[in-house]
């Protein structure tokens, strides 16, 4: 593998029913970051049918050119062709860097890519950088250190563990990231990406799945990974009709509710909602810890907000360990104030 | 109808993490169990057996200790288990350690392969697409429910906001979500009958159409560059106020103050 060959930071940019998806506007935010390290460019990977549309909006969001591999195979996500239609844009044109969301998709045809291409997949970054593998030269092999390499870092063991992981004799280097780590950046309106029709050839094999039916769940639930604000519940909510408070702060602040693993048991709320190992892991700007004890399984999944706002009774609640901000106090006396005060403030910045 | 599941030992992060004093993480400290998913995946599995008489085959990769997985595995109903496990193997990335079980499943007769979607101690949901792509077959990850038709499995494929029915050929691949079932409990009989049973063992010399500069650490194209326990996270500021008021005042001054509101 002649690596100097391959240049460029790639994304891979995921649509679904031709509407972007936010983690494509994330990773390419990323990937401008990192191609300006690199002094090179980003460019969008778009698979699907018909969806030259989408080509303006990637180019809004910081493409500076999107290949466009567009067949009827590809109307609705199947690992195959889609695995096959990136793995031909790699073998064409070569990318230094590939990032894939961490997606239902991404996750499926990340691994299926990089066993194809033999190269390594970091899964789940929290953090991407430019810079030097191994970190600091070797002493008596220093020109053994490679420059300008793509530095993954990502956590392991439910967030306990947390490695820096380099892919340095394969190309591309491959990248994985949750949905709400990286910042898009702000559109700019009317920008243009160069663009290329790119076309393999779809031919069906073994490997071609059949999909029978597409069921959409009308899910009357936000994404709680996309929120920047989580009000989120414990067994101290009481009931699901308490948890009426909880909606109430949210939607004075601008954010959504999601809860722990007791509150789903009981059956309060939908399992969607569901922060912790078991659950989803979370990084919001403001998380709320409204009557959660805060055992270690629902912590792995929310330690990383910016702030945590814990509210409890107990005031041997673990969550207190991790809360930036902890309230030793009743929950029902103390959110409905709350919720006046937050909206009293928020009306006053309109 | 012959089905093999792959099975991995992790240490029960769900059991409660430990931590050590100095706050990092606590491993010897930690249970090895058999890895949600996968226990899933095994459960699928015997259900294809309590329904079709399909023969159920068990393999895992790891250390020796790693057996105990396969006995469990046994207790529960499977009919034959086999533990990859070789020092060369070692350090392996989910790279290597998928073309090691490739090369392991190479040796065997399947209709359907069934793994966990990921395991708890990494995360990568990685393994199972990458075997598949080894084995040149298809993968459905994500399963939620499946059943058997014809020569064919039919899936129901979970995605963030809907779910597939996806109808692939077998041989077939198919990654299991531990809302797929719940799985049974060993029986008294079946852990008799689990210590009775062999366990087959391979090392390197075992793997078919497996090259050496594709195994082990060595045939990892991913390499750590810098590995810590995250120390935990220290506490923050608490404080137990007179008055809900007082409450409501203290947070409403954070959240100002951090230009929330």
């Amino acid at each position: 593998m002649a690596l100097e060959e391959y240049k460029g930071v790639y994304v891979f940019a995921q649509q679904v029913d031709n509407e972007i998806s936010g983690i494509a506007l994330e990773l390419l935010g990323k990937g401008k970051e990192l191609a300006a390290d690199l002094n090179e460019k980003v460019t969008a990977i778009l698979v699907g049918d018909k969806v030259g549309n989408l080509v303006d909006k990637l180019a809004e969001y910081g493409a500076d050119r999107v290949i466009v591999v567009d067949d009827p195979e590809l109307k609705e996500y199947r690992t195959e062709p889609y695995a096959h239609a990136v793995a031909s844009v790699i073998d064409k044109f070569k990318p230094d860097v590939l990032l894939i969301g961490a997606t239902a998709i991404g996750r499926d045809l990340g691994p299926r890519v990089s066993a194809r291409v033999h190269t390594g997949l970091t899964a789940d970054c929290t953090k991407l950088e430019i810079g030097d593998f191994p970190l600091n030269p070797v002493p008596g092999k220093e020109d053994e250190q490679k420059h300008n390499q793509l530095l993954m870092t990502r956590p392991a063991f439910g967030g306990n563990t947390i490695a820096t992981i380099a892919c340095p004799d394969f190309r591309p280097q491959m990248a994985t990231v949750r949905p709400g780590v990286m910042q898009k950046i702000a559109p700019v309106a009317g920008a243009k990406a160069e663009v290329i029709e790119f076309n393999p050839g779809f031919t069906k094999n073994d490997c071609y799945t059949e999909i029978l039916e597409v069921v959409k769940e009308v899910s009357s639930v936000a994404n709680i990974q996309d929120a920047k604000i989580l009000v989120s519940g414990g067994r101290g909510v009481g009931s699901a009709e308490n948890f009426k408070l909880l909606d109430d702060l949210a939607e004075a602040i601008g954010g959504t509710v999601s809860c722990s693993r007791a509150v789903v048991d009981s059956g309060w709320k939908p399992k969607d909602l569901q922060v912790g190992q078991t659950g989803k892991t979370v990084r919001p700007h403001v998380y709320f810890a409204i009557g959660i004890s805060g055992a270690i399984q629902h912590a792995a999944g929310m330690e990383e907000s910016d702030i945590i706002i814990a509210i409890n009774k107990d005031e041997n609640a673990p969550i207190f360990d991790i809360a930036d901000y902890g309230i030793v106090g009743d929950l029902n006396k103390i959110l409905p104030t709350l919720t006046e005060k937050v909206k009293a403030a928020m009306d006053a910045k309109k | 109808m012959k089905v093999v599941v792959c099975v991995k030992q992790v240490p029960d992060t769900k059991g409660g993490v430990k931590f050590k004093p100095d706050g990092t993480l606590d491993r010897a400290g930690m249970l090895a169990i058999m890895n949600p998913d996968d226990k899933a995946g095994l459960e699928a599995a015997l259900r294809l057996k309590d329904q079709y008489g399909a023969e159920v085959t068990v393999v895992t990769m790891g250390l020796p200790k790693a057996e105990a997985v396969l006995r469990e595995a046994f207790a529960m109903g499977a009919d034959k288990g086999i533990l990859v496990t070789d020092r060369v193997l070692g350090g392996a990335d989910t790279w290597a350690t998928s073309t090691t079980i490739a090369g392991a499943l190479r040796n065997l007769d399947y209709d359907l392969i069934i793994t966990g979607r990921q395991a708890i101690d990494g995360d990568t949901a990685q393994v199972g697409p990458q075997i598949s792509e080894h084995l040149g077959i298809p993968v459905i990850s994500y399963a939620e429910d499946l059943k058997i038709e014809g020569d064919s499995v039919v899936v129901k494929r979970q995605y963030d906001d809907r779910y597939h029915m996806v109808k692939a050929k077998m041989p077939c691949l198919v990654t299991a979500l531990s809302e797929l079932n719940e799985p049974r409990y060993m029986t008294p009989g079946g852990i008799f009958d689990a210590f009775k049973k062999e366990v087959t063992v391979w090392g390197r010399a075992d793997l078919k159409d497996v090259k050496d500069s594709d195994i082990g650490m060595k045939g990892s194209p991913t390499q750590i560059a810098k590995a810590s326990d995250r120390v935990k996270k220290g506490a923050g500021e608490k404080v137990t106020p007179d008055s809900p008021a007082e409450a409501v005042d203290y947070i409403v001054g954070k959240l100002a103050e951090k230009n929330v509101i």
